[in-house]
């Protein structure tokens, strides 16, 4: 039997955790690099680090559907705007006039947020839906389908909001979910904002379903030979349908973030970008955009390492095309290293 | 299990195919490449609905809806191309579609004995059920696939030239694998172009031919001369002109050329005004042969000269050179399928089609003109999208695009593949044009290297052929030296 022949270290390089590591490495170095030349150790003050997570959660939320669309060899491009969407949906909910000058929200404290959440949810979910039917159904690709969703999608959420910023009449706990709890007087027991704490359940929740149930594992087998894994008798046409109705639950709590980290506002226009900075974090995280390989542990690091990235740059008093410009290089260099990685073993 | 038998009109692909497999036997099917075993096994693994005929399964009819309608009835292919998802563990991959589970959980301790006793019987001991497949050698690989095909409990497999890319040393401890699957009931249908491996392997062998079952019987009683005979009995058509071809300087010649995989060792000589053949079956190297001598892969070792030059190479240099390939996949490398006549016939070369680098559409079709006309490719105009062209035609385009750019060496791939008799004889009219030249005219004659499976093309169109087996090609000889039987003999390695 001709055996690959991989050295110790070759096979010690392509572990899972080695490939988490490296980027963790990565991450450190990039924080270390801001933690040392940010002037006057501005950049690890606890509220400066409490800004990161914050900012950070919204993509991370977001990049947890992304992670399972990727790895089945797909891409969603309408994830800002089902975020919009989602805040656009909450607002809206929060904002009912019952009757002259009675809001919903006043008359139900209780219910109003909560059916606010579930409207965002099932809004958010169907437009993943939708993106998916039209993928499995109509065999399209997920490029232009979610290119032309991405359109609608912002579009819908407009018109909800009649173009307008929406601004609801009474601050919700939904409002609150993303406030400053360390900084903070009395919240600080929390150690993280709520909104994190829904992250980080998501996270194990997420990880366990790629990891351990067969719809995780029909997800990378989908994505590493859609043919093999027909033949084996995988759904795959439902596999990918979940898969964008996923992400678009994934981007309906991100919404909720979104709609507290922008101070309540039913904002239409907010989340412009998000799916570039979405689908960055997912392949900095070590995911290929030909399928079968990603992880969610790898992905949150490549979301904190996006935001430090960002929001570091702008600490530096660098301009901002060069924020763009560091931005930018620093996706191409990851994917680099990972292609070179690759070839080494192949 | 009583036996398959199966026949089926209408398409030429398979006439009346008769295939009858028994319990716990080897059954060897051989063939030349085109001979309708794919599509046999096709039909028999749910990919194709039979036109007539049918199939029978442990006497009960058989009709496979779908590939994973047959695999549940228990009847596994392994193809020649491995169907694994790489990124996923071998005991994914093994129980992929049936993985044992509760409420959606995927039960991994249960899981992982499946696997493991799949991959203990076919002796993959040693290889834990997590590696990751990509990491696992290609006999692994394959093992993997039979192991799949086990964790099912099949009960006929189909294994298509599974010896294709394996070592010696791999495709024996394959060979016991499959005779230990014989022994415990389950039917093989093996699938080979190698006759010592159909000795080696088999009990009984069906011998497939155009479409048609012309023979067969028990293993050791047949002759492998008789084998060979009926694998390529059939008539010689006079499609082939014979001209007296002038062998000038030689302008292309390979010294010992090898790459990772295959060819191994390949040296021959090209001279101008002479048609050079290689003959082989598929997979023997020698479309990678021409990948090499055309500057697409690297070469390992050895070396290419061309026109005197040696040294590596790019297929621009080779274009500027005076070589142009034509590829035998012409729907995905040969042929820009979305794109007209002309910019086909012209892409290798599209200086002087305009003022300056300029590239003008009128005098791109003015360009396509004399060759539409003398080759000739049916169509109404060079503007004609060529994907509305036939088969034949097509190729007459690849090929006269090798024209267009007014190359002095021709590599064709399989040229004449899946195409009419009579776009063959205008393309056989055509080599033999171009090898003699024509003086008068101050046309020079030029070199042509023919890839082709199909023997008696060779022998119609050659001066010299040589035979490439398992990556090694034969010195060449006069086409007169040859015939039909010792070139088939060659080729699966029996001379």
């Amino acid at each position: 039997m001709t055996s690959p022949k991989p050295s110790a270290f070759s096979a010690f390089q392509n572990t899972a955790w080695v490939n988490i590591g490296a980027r963790f490495m990565a991450l450190v170095v990039v924080f270390l690099f801001f933690a040392i030349f940010v002037e006057d150790g501005k950049f690890y003050t606890l509220r400066n680090l409490e800004n990161i997570i914050r900012q950070s959660a919204v993509y991370a939320t977001a990049a947890l559907g992304m992670t399972f669309v990727i790895i089945t060899a797909g891409i969603d491009l309408s994830v800002g705007s089902i975020i919009a969407l989602a805040v656009v949906v909450v607002a809206w909910t929060l904002n009912i006039e019952i009757s002259d000058g009675v809001y919903f929200v006043h008359e139900y404290p209780v219910a109003a947020p909560l059916l606010a959440c579930l409207l965002a949810i099932i809004a958010a979910t169907l437009g993943g839906l939708f993106n998916g039917a039209l993928i499995v159904r109509l065999k399209m690709v997920p490029f232009i389908v979610t290119l032309g969703t991405m359109g609608i999608i912002r579009g819908i959420a407009k018109g909800i909001a009649d173009e307008r910023d929406i601004y609801p009449p009474e601050e919700t706990w939904i409002g609150g979910l993303m406030d400053p709890t360390l900084t903070s007087q009395h919240d600080s027991w929390m150690i993280f904002p709520a909104g994190v704490w829904i992250l980080v359940l998501c996270i194990g929740v997420a990880s366990f379903i790629l990891k351990y149930t067969r719809f995780g594992r029909h997800v990378y087998a989908v994505g590493s030979n859609e043919e093999t894994a027909r033949l084996c008798g995988v759904p795959v046409g439902r596999t990918k349908l979940i898969v964008y109705a996923l992400t678009g639950f994934f981007c309906a709590l991100a919404g909720f973030m979104q709609f507290s980290y922008i101070g309540g506002v039913g904002q239409p226009t907010t989340g412009v970008m998000y799916e570039l900075f979405v689908i960055a974090a997912v392949i900095i995280g070590g995911a290929s955009f030909s399928g079968g390989e990603g992880s969610i542990l790898g992905t949150i690091v490549g979301a904190l390492i996006i935001t430090i990235l960002y929001m570091g740059g702008q600490q530096m008093g660098w301009p901002k095309w060069v924020q763009e410009m560091v931005i930018g290089g620093i996706i191409i260099l990851a994917v680099a290293i990972d292609r070179l990685r690759h070839r080494k073993l192949a | 299990m009583r036996g398959i038998c199966k026949s089926f009109g209408a398409t030429h692909a398979l006439r009346d195919v008769e295939l009858t497999v028994m319990p716990g036997e080897v059954m060897a099917l051989v063939g030349e490449n085109g001979a309708g075993k794919s599509t046999l096994m096709k039909v028999l693994s749910g990919a194709h609905a039979p036109d007539k005929g049918q199939l029978k399964l442990d006497g009960e009819i058989y009709t496979p809806g779908n590939p994973l309608h047959a695999r549940e009835s228990g009847v596994a292919m392994i193809y020649q191309e491995l169907s694994l998802a790489p990124h996923l563990s071998a005991m994914e991959n093994i129980l992929l579609g049936i993985e044992p589970c509760c409420r959606g959980l995927i039960k991994w301790k249960e899981m992982k004995d499946k696997a493991a006793e799949a991959l203990a019987i076919v002796g993959l001991h040693l290889v834990k059920p997590e590696t990751l497949v990509s990491r696992l050698s290609i006999a692994q690989q394959q093992l993997v696939e039979i192991a799949r095909a086990v964790a099912l409990d099949c009960r006929v497999l189909v294994l298509d030239e599974p010896s294709s890319s394996l070592t010696a040393k791999d495709i024996e401890k394959l060979f016991e694998l499959v005779r230990s699957l014989a022994s415990k009931d389950i039917s093989v249908v093996y699938i080979s172009h190698f006759l010592e491996e159909v000795k080696a392997l088999s009990q009984r062998f069906t011998v497939l031919r155009d479409g048609k079952t012309v023979g067969g019987g028990i293993t050791k009683d047949a002759a492998e001369e008789d084998i060979i005979s009926l694998m390529v009995g059939r008539d010689v058509d006079d499609l082939y002109p014979r001209n007296h071809h002038t062998p000038g300087e030689i302008v292309l010649e390979a010294d010992s050329v090898a790459r990772t995989v295959k060819p191994r060792h390949a040296s021959f000589q090209l001279r101008k005004g002479e048609v050079l053949g290689i003959a082989g079956l598929v997979g023997a190297g020698r479309t990678e042969l021409f990948e090499a001598i055309f500057g697409l892969e690297a070469i390992t070792s050895g070396s290419v000269t061309v026109a005197g030059q040696p040294g590596p190479a790019t297929p621009a240099l080779r274009w500027s050179q005076g070589m142009g390939m034509v590829s035998e996949d012409r729907k995905s490398q040969g042929l820009a399928l979305g794109l007209s006549i002309a910019d086909n016939l012209t892409l290798p070369k599209l200086d002087g089609l305009g003022p300056g680098r300029l590239v003008m559409p009128a005098r791109q079709l003015k360009a396509c003109d004399p060759w539409i006309e003398q080759i000739p490719i049916k169509c109404r105009s060079a503007q004609q999208p060529i994907s509305d062209l036939s088969g034949g035609n097509q190729q007459k385009v690849a090929i006269a695009r090798l024209l267009h750019a007014d190359v002095d060496i021709l590599l064709l791939d399989e040229p004449t593949r899946g195409i009419d008799v009579g776009s063959k004889a205008q393309i056989y009219k055509l080599i033999d044009a171009l090898a003699r030249g024509d003086i008068e005219k101050g046309i020079e004659p030029k070199a042509v290297l023919i890839i082709s499976s199909y023997i008696p093309e060779l022998i119609g169109v050659c001066d010299r052929i040589s035979v490439m087996c398992r990556g090694h090609l034969s010195e060449a000889k006069p086409t007169a030296d040859w015939t039909e039987h010792s070139i088939m003999a060659a080729a699966i390695g029996q001379d």
